[in-house]
């Protein structure tokens, strides 16, 4: 089998368990992927048709000599168990991971423009009242003549966010092959509708 | 709406608003086999969908105490509507502010 599956985040809501706990999902809209070449050690899956028009012509004639829907995302992914490597064609469900199966969530998370050093490095700064001039400034960043210089890597303002960030270890909640349909636990990276890629998790000991 | 969602939500409860008088029947305990009730005003329904949650004030022991209940949770057994009150807000947060006499409604009624 292949390591993982890519989808579309839907958004977050509520599900309840079977004794009755309320849990907080996001609903990922999960598959169907195609397994479209072997890449070396890797395999290569796409997802999510597209017509042809939005597809330059040598990547659609590519899905075309193989027969496959003309696919909008490719990427290659691992295999991890390699006596039972699918077939190119084959397809890729939601239903590759059980409720309680435990998976990591990659993708691009929010942007948030140029932010300053508390959102971005969690700095306290100041208080807000009682005169102290400093609120939400970095302080200090370094000696004075001695170096004369700021270190490399000391945390400044800046761009924060639009990165790929992997969320681990989230739990499995309910999985709907019809409808492809994924429920994991808790948050995942990104706004609704961004890509998402879902995998086996790594960590911990239900990690490979 | 999901469709696992959608299995979710629960046809079987009964319309009621803000300022209505309800008891809640509740499933609580270890095996949340065991029922209480829960009696009071409604003061707040918040939410949409299966999100859906509501808050009841009601006054225990001379301390006002409120629980807010998701509305499609299935530990919730049953809910009944005691009385209906007349109410010109959807939020009735100024309730928390009266106690005794104060604190009562009108009750709506219908000919």
């Amino acid at each position: 089998m292949i390591e993982g599956i890519l989808g579309t985040k839907i958004g977050m809501s509520r599900m309840f368990t079977e004794s009755g706990d309320s849990v907080a999902v996001t609903l990922i809209s999960c598959g169907p992927c195609w397994i479209v070449d072997k890449k070396g050690e890797k395999l290569q899956i796409g997802y999510m048709e597209t017509k042809e028009r939005s597809l330059k012509k040598p990547n659609a004639e590519f899905f075309k000599k193989k027969n496959l829907p003309l696919l909008k995302v490719l990427k290659e992914v691992k295999i991890t168990d390699e006596k039972n490597v699918p077939e190119n064609g084959t397809m890729i469900y939601a239903d590759m991971f059980k409720p309680g199966d435990k998976v990591d969530v990659s993708g691009i998370s929010k942007g948030k423009g140029f932010a300053g050093v508390m959102k971005r490095w969690n700095f306290r700064g100041g208080p807000a009242t009682h005169g102290s001039r400093f609120h939400r400034a970095p302080g200090s960043i370094g000696g004075a003549s001695y170096p004369g210089r700021v270190f490399p890597g000391i945390k400044m303002a800046g761009r924060l966010g639009a990165e790929k960030v992997t969320q681990m270890n989230l739990e499995v909640i309910a999985v709907d092959r019809e409808e492809h349909v994924l429920a994991v636990k808790g948050a995942v990276p990104g706004p609704s509708k961004s890509l998402l890629y879902i995998r086996k998790t790594t960590r911990g000991k239900n990690g490979s | 709406m999901v469709k696992m969602i959608k299995d979710q939500v629960r046809n079987n409860i009964p319309e009621f608003r803000p300022g209505d008088e309800v008891r809640v029947d509740w499933k609580v305990g270890q095996d949340r086999k065991r029922i209480q009730s829960y009696e009071g005003l409604v003061i707040a329904v918040k939410g949409k969908g299966i999100n859906k949650t509501f808050t009841v004030r009601k006054q225990a022991f001379g301390i006002g105490v409120e629980k807010i209940f998701p509305l499609h949770s299935p530990l919730i057994s049953s809910i009944e509507v005691l009385r209906r009150g007349k109410v010109r807000r959807s939020k009735l947060y100024f309730m928390r502010e009266r106690y005794g006499k104060a604190a009562k409604l009108k009750e709506k009624r219908e000919f």
